[in-house]
């Protein structure tokens, strides 16, 4: 299938770094903390630039946590600490000085739960660029049609823009939510199991989405289904109880793990 | 087992006989006043000045005091309440402070208005007569809004502990600041149910008499500015009754002031059900 070609030819990790590439995100001896409670232990991972990385392992190990600390959302949370450095395009994004806000819009984030904002499908995709200064209605139109074409979403809604994305299908919002982070430019795309609260049909377009936004777009996935990675990603990486296990090319994850617990893990006898 | 049967039966004719009871005895009142009152409601009741200290004539000034009072009331009460709100709910996290702020909120709202009468008259009314103009709209709205803050303060922040923190996470992840977020969705979001309290608001500062007894003045004339007194359809009632015993007029009054809170009430459930609606 088309899917599985994707992931063959596609450069691996090693190759990439051969060539002298720079890594896009490079998080070294990452450690965070809730309190008094460590989450992630000396997380070192580099993700290159229009991959899809997928970041698996079963719950409570630390992926969803590892993936928000990319664009800094732990900072909502109390009593976070985080030690060691994540570096974005070369730069650390937890140093003193760098703006969360500009942070942000350079890595978009789509959530577990579709949340649209209760306001209309427009509205709710012109909302970013509104907030970072577009005004103009024709240039707004303009990122809304080119937002939701990319989304896969505009021939299923461009009749009604103007009511409320409440009434879209979970599938439909999902891919609103995803055009609304498309809808900013970002470079960087998080997805946090953007399907799991989806249908099988739902997910598969979701997939195929993804699939498609790789040729403008570094993806980094957290998903709880190891199908969905295998499907989908070029790297994958294997978290459990806060550290990795093994980063490695997608096929060889799945085919031929390095580590037991790898093998363990994918083959079902655990998680 | 034929016991509990009967029990449960007796149980349920008790209970559904006190519930008929309590409308009964709200359609009989509401019934009474709008039957001896409304043959009194015409254009000219509404437009026309009072004659003989409020005896005769219409409630034009009552009317107008009214109107005056509310409007500044709100004007003040609204935007110190709705900030409060959004302070407490967004920019802080579950402290100290806060729980004193939210504890001194509920207090304040189980004062009689009286109470609040009382303070208006010696602070606003007296104290500050050089600003407040002594008895006047003014130093009755600032009492008003003493009285009408906490429910302002409670609805706003229970309207703004609604909104999902999955809209707030969406919002500031695609790059927006914290008060970005909070203009641009969380008080839109909300507004539903902030409107509902500022409507019940004005449904307290209509139906008042005590605390504006003591700082309207309740002069008949009608009010040319802020710093003049004036009075309210409720303390028209009051006057009208207990002063010249017109009791036609006081229905009257009192039937205009019961379509008016009804009109109140019936916004104000109509927002609030658009806000449950919004979230399910």
């Amino acid at each position: 299938m088309a899917i599985t070609e994707v992931k063959q030819t596609s450069p691996s990790q090693a190759a990439a770094s051969s060539a002298g590439q720079q890594f896009q995100i490079e998080a070294k001896t990452l450690d965070l903390f809730y309190g008094d409670f460590q989450a992630l232990h000396g997380i070192n991972l580099d993700i290159s630039q229009k991959q899809i990385t997928a970041l698996i392992g079963p719950s409570g190990c630390g992926k969803s946590t590892f993936l928000r600390t990319l664009n800094r959302m732990n900072d909502l949370v109390k009593g976070v600490s985080i030690k060691g450095e994540v570096r974005i395009g070369g730069e650390n994004i937890y140093d003193k000085n760098v703006n969360v806000v500009e942070l942000r819009k350079k890595v978009g984030m789509v959530f577990q739960k579709p949340n649209p904002f209760p306001m209309s499908i427009f509205d709710n995709i012109a909302y970013g660029p509104r907030a970072h200064g577009i005004k103009k209605k024709s240039q707004l139109t303009e990122i809304v049609e080119r937002s939701l074409r990319q989304a896969a979403l505009w021939e299923e809604v461009k009749d009604r823009l103007h009511s409320s994305a409440l009434g879209l299908s979970g599938g439909q919002q999902q891919r609103l939510c995803i055009a609304r982070v498309l809808a900013v430019e970002p470079e960087i795309v998080l997805m946090d199991e953007p399907t799991s609260a989806l249908d099988p049909l739902a997910t598969l377009k979701v997939e195929e989405l993804v699939n498609e936004l790789k040729q403008s777009y570094t993806i980094v996935i957290v998903t709880h289904n190891m199908q969905q990675a295998a499907r989908i990603s070029d790297i994958t990486s294997f978290f459990l109880n806060g550290k990795i296990v093994e980063t490695d090319v997608t096929s060889k994850i799945f085919t031929n793990p390095t580590h037991k617990q790898t093998e363990d893990y994918i083959t079902g006898k655990f998680g | 087992m034929n016991n509990v049967a009967r029990n449960q039966k007796i149980a349920f004719t008790c209970l559904s006989v006190l519930g008929l009871l309590t409308v009964c005895i709200l359609i009989y009142i509401i019934g009474y006043i709008v039957s001896q009152g409304l043959h009194m409601i015409s254009w000219e009741f509404l437009t026309t000045k009072p004659r003989k200290m409020g005896s005769e004539g219409g409630i034009y000034p009552a009317i107008v005091g009214t109107v005056y009072l509310v409007l500044t009331t709100m004007i003040i009460a609204t935007p110190i309440g709705v900030g409060a709100a959004i302070y407490l709910n967004e920019y802080t996290s579950r402290g100290k402070i806060t729980s004193m702020i939210r504890f001194a909120t509920e207090a304040l709202a189980g004062i009689p208005s009286i109470v609040f009468g009382l303070f208006g008259f010696a602070f606003f009314v007296i104290l500050l007569k050089p600003v407040t103009g002594g008895w006047s709209i003014l130093s009755a709205s600032l009492t008003g809004v003493t009285m009408v803050l906490p429910t302002i303060v409670r609805t706003a922040e229970e309207a703004l502990k609604a909104v999902p923190d999955s809209l707030r996470e969406g919002s500031l992840a695609l790059g927006t600041t914290k008060w970005q977020t909070i203009k641009g969705l969380i008080l839109p979001t909300a507004m539903p149910g902030i409107i509902t309290g500022i409507i019940l608001s004005i449904g307290r500062v209509v139906g008042e008499t005590a605390a504006f007894l003591l700082t309207l003045g309740g002069t008949i004339l009608i009010p040319q500015s802020l710093f003049d007194g004036s009075r309210t359809l409720s303390l028209h009632l009051y006057m009208v009754a207990m002063e010249t015993g017109a009791m036609d007029v006081a229905f009257g009054t009192a039937a205009v002031l019961i379509v008016l809170i009804l009109v109140i009430n019936i916004t104000a459930s109509w927002f609030f059900r658009r806000l449950v609606k919004r979230f399910s």
